[in-house]
């Protein structure tokens, strides 16, 4: 119950920084914008193959935009070295780390909501399959972004070329999670094949690392 | 160093060569494939260390993680012995994919395709390949930390590999051991693969051994380094 | 040295980055109740010695005990730091800032002492006109005060402040002394670091001066101000 607490309040004071400064959403949403427009150029988005290259860019387009926002995640702290006052506090660091996951697949989800009209009129889309499903693989797989991504921005905070190596570090994880979000999105925007077991997978990628997750992250955040 | 050397060389490289021997000169030709089939004696058992080592990899890192407060020395070696096997790692799993590549352009045709173990082999690969950048860009006592947290995650990768041949519908040849009744090799082919897996084993054995050596040599010459440091200035203020 | 109970107590705690001895072997014992300003230059490891009191960096070799526990991160709740960053949300009010930080001590703990109201706290330090202004907006001895605040809010019994009156004007200079004179006579222990010691003189009981990496001096005086 307190840690719910805790959790909402580091939720709270997430949202209210990103509300007044946006510096997220805006990069993300635009950046997503960009990639979709530029992959309908690299690829002919006709009616035909659109379905089935459209699972592939709508993910890569979220997962390359979701890791400019899990980037400013914790630099957010870095400034004003709030990040120190965070460690000093008697509040489980999990609860951080949580508070920032809901965050973060919070802004994804609002950049889904205004790209997913968008994707579907320059793709001409319309799920053949149970269109449905669509609202259990869109969460489950920003899950699976943001909550690695989250984790690992935070092991990158202290390195080198910080942004450089979240998505290096990031990407190869996240590859059956991809992998995953990709075959059933296609799976069900053609309807060739049954999503299930892609779906089964991604919950438990998702189950197995947020676990994970949560456990390690105090050793990241007092790694030093 | 120089122990290990006179010691694990010559028995490495003796069971190598008595396994290219059996591989290249006793086993009998494969059927439809022919010659070519003889990297399988290369490629399989490279393929297999490239699946073992991330478990000393992940065993190190799991102990570094557990004792690096409770006991900072022992955790260094720990420290060590992971590093070695994810460099090994990777070693092996280039040769895996190299060798697999060439096989499957003699027999399938093409160099790549992207069906689950080789996607999952490949991603192996890229999981020790950031796991060594992690250890490249990050400085200072947190190094050991995040890598070994990162490896905890590399680790759970491992399985999932290993399950996705069952998962996924695959190009690649079902599993030759283990599989069920059709499956398994010509008798004939045993010595051979059984000696090179040996064989490569020692090899890669040895090669963590070196390393992991090397890398205490390392880590004793930092903390002189860092005992200098606290010594030297210290004259320099009396 | 007055035969209080310690706060702190370091034995042979050495920090080295690289080839970088940033602590040489420091061993003191610092009483408890007492306020202690620690001087030096640039570099000769005044806010290394903080941080290591406060848990958040690791000693490389020694034994640091803080307020009689060996485990500093174990007792960071008893402690409280500031840095010369001021640790707090440009774009948040005073009080939103305050209010988020007090939520995590309470819901952590609800069984501790009470501590302060964010109201309170920013009335102690003198900005209880200006709770609802983004600290961004501050100016940098506002922006302090508010951090003292913060910090001040949980009550801590050993107080790290890293150069708590840099660039600070006069007023707020002279309100965060006040506060922290208060503090000293309600028998917290203190170690602030400054490169004014004239202006930390009225509430201090020893100057320690640090050089290279050591406590080179220490000069204590009588609680009347004069020297002992």
């Amino acid at each position: 119950m307190n840690y719910a607490r805790t959790v909402w309040a580091h939720l709270q004071k997430d949202l209210r920084l990103e509300w007044r400064s946006k510096d997220a959403l805006n990069g993300m949403l635009f950046f997503s914008l960009l990639v979709v427009v530029l992959f309908s150029f690299a690829f002919d988005p006709t009616m035909a193959v659109s379905r089935q290259i459209a699972g592939g860019i709508l993910w890569v387009a979220l997962l390359f935009a979701s890791v400019t926002a899990l980037n400013q995640t914790w630099t957010r702290e870095l400034r004003n070295r709030v990040l120190d006052a965070q460690r000093m506090a008697p509040s489980p660091a999990s609860a951080l780390f949580l508070s920032k996951v809901l965050a973060n697949f919070l802004f994804v989800t609002m950049i889904q909501v205004v790209l997913a009209p968008l994707f579907i009129i320059f793709y001409n889309l319309r799920a053949i399959g149970q269109g449905w499903l669509m609202l259990l693989v869109l969460p489950l797989g920003t899950l699976a972004l943001v909550v690695n991504g989250t984790f690992f921005a935070a092991l990158s905070l202290r390195t080198r070329n910080r942004e450089m190596l979240l998505p290096l570090i990031l990407f190869p994880v996240s590859v059956p999670a991809l992998l995953a979000m990709v075959q059933s999105t296609t799976a069900i925007l053609t309807g060739e094949s049954d999503p299930g077991l892609w779906i089964r997978m991604l919950s438990g990628y998702d189950i197995i690392f947020v676990t994970l997750c949560l456990l390690l992250f105090e050793t990241v955040l007092d790694a030093e | 160093m120089k122990r290990t050397l006179q010691v694990g060389l010559p028995i490495a490289l003796a069971i190598l060569a008595v396994g290219f021997y059996q591989a290249i000169f006793v086993a009998p030709t494969e059927a439809t494939m022919g010659e070519v089939q003889r990297i399988f004696y290369y490629h399989v058992p490279s393929a297999i260390m490239a699946l073992l080592f991330p478990y000393v990899n992940f065993a190190a890192s799991a102990a570094y993680l557990l004792i690096r407060r409770s006991n900072p020395l022992r955790a260094q070696a720990a420290d060590a012995l992971a590093l070695a096997a994810a460099e090994v790692t990777l070693v092996f799993a280039s040769i895996g994919l190299a060798t697999g590549m060439l096989w499957g352009r003699a027999a399938w045709g093409i160099w790549w395709t992207w069906d689950a173990r080789l996607t999952s082999f490949l991603m192996l690969w890229l999981l020790y390949v950031s796991y060594l950048l992690l250890r490249r860009f990050t400085a200072g006592g947190q190094t050991q930390t995040l890598a070994a947290v990162l490896s905890v995650f590399a680790a759970i990768d491992v399985p999932i590999v290993y399950m996705s041949i069952r998962w996924w519908r695959t190009q690649h040849p079902s599993p030759v051991f283990f599989g069920g009744p059709d499956t398994g090799i010509d008798p004939h082919m045993v010595p051979a693969f059984v000696l090179n897996v040996a064989g490569w084993f020692a090899w890669g054995v040895l090669l963590v051994t070196l390393r992991y050596q090397l890398q205490r040599k390392r880590q004793r010459a930092d903390q002189d380094a860092t005992l200098r440091a606290l010594e030297s200035t210290l004259q320099s203020v009396r | 040295m007055p035969s209080a109970t310690r706060a702190i107590h370091l034995n042979e705690v050495s920090k080295v980055y690289g080839d970088f001895a940033a602590l040489r072997k420091v061993t003191a014992e610092l009483s408890a109740g007492k306020t202690f300003v620690i001087l030096g230059q640039n570099g000769a490891g005044k806010s290394t010695l903080l941080r290591i009191l406060a848990g958040l960096i690791r000693p490389s070799f020694g034994k640091v005990t803080v307020l009689g526990s060996q485990d500093v991160a174990a007792i960071r709740r008893r402690i409280g730091y500031l840095s010369h960053d001021s640790m707090v949300y440009d774009e948040l009010t005073a009080l939103e800032n305050l209010g988020y930080a007090a939520r995590l001590y309470a819901d952590a703990d609800p069984s501790a002492e009470p501590m302060w109201k964010p109201e309170e706290a920013l009335d102690l330090v003198g900005l209880d006109a200006a709770l609802d202004r983004p600290v961004g907006k501050f100016s940098q001895g506002m922006r302090q005060r508010a951090a003292l605040a913060r910090v001040l809010m949980s009550k801590p019994e050993l107080l790290l402040l890293d150069e708590p009156f840099s660039n600070v004007d006069f007023a707020s200079s002279s309100k965060m002394l006040q506060v922290l004179g208060k503090l000293r006579a309600e028998g917290k222990t203190i170690l602030l670091t400054t490169h004014q010691p004239e202006l930390a003189r009225p509430i201090a009981d020893c100057f320690c001066t640090m050089h290279e990496g050591q406590i080179a001096a220490m000069e204590f005086f009588s609680p009347e101000g004069s020297a002992a």
